[in-house]
């Protein structure tokens, strides 16, 4: 591990931020170990992306315009999220590519943005975690991490040192959940069948616990697999890298 | 008569009435297997692909940002060879076009390549409300011309027909075969078709086929099949049309050839098609066959109002399929739903491009922009880029519903005014989250509709997490 203790600063996401505080403190936990100051900046609120991804790129880069002074005086800025560090990291510098006030300072933050597990690893170099999860747990690869950002085996890496866990692969490993945001909502029977499918795929591979690092896709096949009474227990793989299964229950399911 | 006229705008109800078509579902779900299993192997056993598809991106936009150029030496090789180029600005002009070569051939048949440009402009019903019966002998077109169905995939036609239904609309039309012949195997659908082809394409006047590519340094045009019905329809008659839209010029062969690599690889997972044929004017006083009369009819449509532009990377496409192909919506809605000619993504960009953003504006909007399609495509187009600019178009002309509209302005205004953020999501994450504290989550919420109908909404912890680390004490400012 590298010496220096970077400043970072965690974008929670607005999903984690409002559904489910406890990614971001399992997050914390493990930037902590990996040798790194965190801060969480309280001016931050949400990356953009529904605006960007529904034609409304004015409001977008409003935003972007406003959050960048807030991220910039950090090290690294970490996500738990694919799709929001990729939001970060390839888009913020396209919306304000235009304004000279603002285009080299998207694209100095876009440049120390990081998935979470993927800073872990590749900047971080951690090669183990201090935890154990009983069980066999299937690992949905979210799109923009896969394809924008190259997270891959990052998160395999890191879960092959939690004690007692077995990580499969899904059949259809490459294929969307059915997320994509407000799409979701927007075209619900077409996302409905996707989402179906997925669940199809991982009740297939007899896993008992499904990770993604993604919450909003998490969300999605969560309230999938429940709606249709599935066992499968549905976490950020945060929670359980950092060992922070006990502090909330997984997607979905209540205290009782 | 014009083609039969777009249902995109009706996109919702037609994906709905497709994902409720169970022998449709069937077929997609193996379908899709196949096509991305056999691309992957093949991209792989070619340690040089990934640079080929730079290369052929690279020949695109040269070829783009010059395309008068070449469109002029294309048709100059082309009339030196004594054929003929005839522009046509739109559907319209390409249909007469074609109408006037085939009455001054006294043409009564016609047989035709696959060509998506003949669909574009709708060019059967043209044909056929003009007295002139037009044949197609691609076997998924001609198993869709009997069934006067529209294609549903670019490179396979017939991809919404299972066998068994291809067996009963050849007996349905075939009636002049023994009713009890043998028609479960594949080979035996395809030797039938092909029987019942061969003298159309010996009576056709005209044939017509589409192109691939046309080559400016020599004026050939090419086309590539697996079926040889291709060769047949553009040799046998005295007069061959070949139907392309602009931006199928490339300069030279060894462009061509570039692209012809990741070309078969992309679409089938073959590395090469079994025919890739140059046909180069008409045929010579030595040759022993070929056609008397060739036409080329360049078909702009939209195109050339697009260079230049945010759009212009779509016109690299070379129907390949690949897109379509690796796409999680049209692997559950299939082709149909899309409403126009070009379904998948390369649709969800072409179409709104060519016949606008207010008849096609769901299209570029029903994607989750997982990026599978950008990933496969040959030419390295920027479909979700493409797809996202389209979406702003859609949303400066005001095309999402206002409700739509405004919450997103509303959440916009929020997410700039962090304190303000904080105040409008404290109450109803306290209240949800007590609410949903036992069960963990909802199944049906006032306003959350799209989401719980098809599967429950997990409720939120409670109080967010910027609140528990103030409780907890966290760091907010960067240690000096």
């Amino acid at each position: 591990m590298t010496d220096a203790r970077p400043n970072v600063a965690l974008f929670l996401t607005c999903l984690v931020d409002l559904f489910r505080p406890a990614v971001g403190f399992a997050a914390v936990k493990l930037l902590e170990e990996a040798g790194c100051t965190v801060t969480v900046p309280r001016a931050q609120t949400c990356c953009g992306q529904p605006a960007y991804n529904s034609g409304d790129r004015a409001d977008a880069a409003a935003i972007v315009r406003r959050t960048l002074p807030v991220l910039e005086p950090f090290d690294y800025i970490v996500a738990p999220s694919g799709s929001c560090a990729a939001m970060l990291r390839l888009h913020w510098p396209a919306l304000v590519a235009d304004e000279p006030a603002y285009a080299e300072r998207a694209a100095a933050v876009a440049a120390k943005t990081w998935e979470l597990t993927q800073f872990l690893v590749d900047v971080r170099a951690m090669e183990s975690v201090d935890a154990a999860y009983e069980g066999v747990a299937v690992y949905h690869d979210s799109c923009s991490g896969l394809r924008e950002l190259g997270v891959r085996e990052q998160p395999r890496r890191l879960l092959q040192g939690v004690a007692g866990l077995t990580v499969k692969d899904l059949g259809a490993p490459e294929e969307c959940c059915g997320f994509g945001g407000l799409f979701a909502v927007k075209y619900p029977d077409i996302s409905g069948r996707m989402v179906s499918d997925k669940a199809d795929d991982i009740e297939t591979t007899g896993a008992d616990t499904l990770l993604a690092g993604d919450l909003g896709c998490l969300m999605n096949m969560a309230g999938r697999l429940k709606r249709r009474g599935s066992a499968v227990r549905a976490r950020h793989v945060a929670e359980i890298l950092a060992g922070a299964t006990g502090s909330v229950p997984p997607i979905g399911e209540g205290e009782s | 008569m014009s083609a039969e006229a777009p249902t995109s705008h009706r996109f919702p109800d037609n994906a709905r009435a497709a994902l409720a078509d169970e022998t449709l579902q069937r077929g997609l779900a193996s379908a899709k297997v196949g096509f991305r299993v056999r691309r992957s192997e093949a991209a792989a056993r070619l340690p040089e692909f990934e640079t080929l598809r730079d290369e052929a991106r690279d020949i695109k936009d040269h070829v783009l940002a010059h395309l008068d150029l070449y469109l002029e030496a294309f048709e100059t090789r082309v009339t030196e060879r004594g054929g003929h180029v005839h522009w046509a600005r739109n559907a319209a002009e390409a249909r007469d076009t074609v109408l006037t070569i085939c009455r001054a051939a006294g043409a009564k048949t016609v047989t035709k390549g696959k060509s998506m440009i003949s669909e574009e402009i709708g060019l059967n019903a043209f044909l056929e409300d003009n007295d002139i019966e037009p044949v197609e002998t691609d076997l998924g077109e001609y198993i869709i011309q009997l069934r006067h169905e529209a294609p549903s995939h670019i490179i396979a036609p017939a991809f919404h027909v299972p066998k068994a239904e291809v067996a009963e609309t050849f007996q349905k039309h075939h009636t002049t075969l023994d009713p009890n012949r043998p028609l479960e195997q594949p080979r035996q659908l395809l030797e039938e078709a092909r029987a019942m082809l061969r003298d159309r394409f010996l009576a056709a006047d005209v044939g017509i086929t589409g192109a691939n590519f046309l080559i400016a340094e020599t004026g050939a045009t090419v086309i590539v099949t697996n079926e040889g019905n291709g060769d047949l329809t553009q040799t046998l008659p005295r007069v061959h049309i070949v139907l392309a839209s602009l931006e199928k010029v490339v300069p030279t062969l060894e462009d061509a050839t570039t692209i012809l690599r990741v070309l078969a690889r992309s679409a089938t997972g073959q590395e090469f098609t079994s025919y890739t044929t140059f046909s180069t004017g008409p045929r010579r006083g030595e040759d022993l066959d070929g056609p008397h009369e060739f036409h080329v009819v360049l078909l702009d449509n939209g195109r050339s109002a697009l260079v230049g532009t945010e759009l212009q990377d779509v016109l690299r496409c070379i129907r390949c399929g690949a897109c379509m192909n690796h796409c999680p919506v049209f692997g559950v809605i299939g082709g149909h739903a899309y409403g126009w000619v070009y379904p998948g993504p390369i649709g969800a960009v072409l179409s709104p491009a060519l016949i606008g953003v207010e008849e096609a504006h769901h299209l570029p909007s029903a994607s989750t922009f997982c990026g599978r399609c950008e990933s496969v495509c040959p030419m390295r187009i920027p479909l979700p880029g493409l797809m996202r600019h389209l979406r702003e178009r859609g949303f400066q002309r005001g095309i999402p519903p206002a409700a739509q509209r405004w919450g997103l302005r509303l959440w916009a205004f929020l997410a700039r005014r962090p304190r303000l953020y904080r105040l409008a999501t404290a109450l109803p994450l306290r209240l949800l989250g007590r609410l949903g504290r036992r069960s963990g989550r909802f199944r049906s919420l006032p306003l959350a509709g799209g989401w719980t109908s098809q599967r429950d909404l997990p409720a939120p912890q409670g109080p967010s997490f910027q609140s528990l680390w103030d409780r907890a004490g966290g760091r907010r400012e960067p240690p000096r």
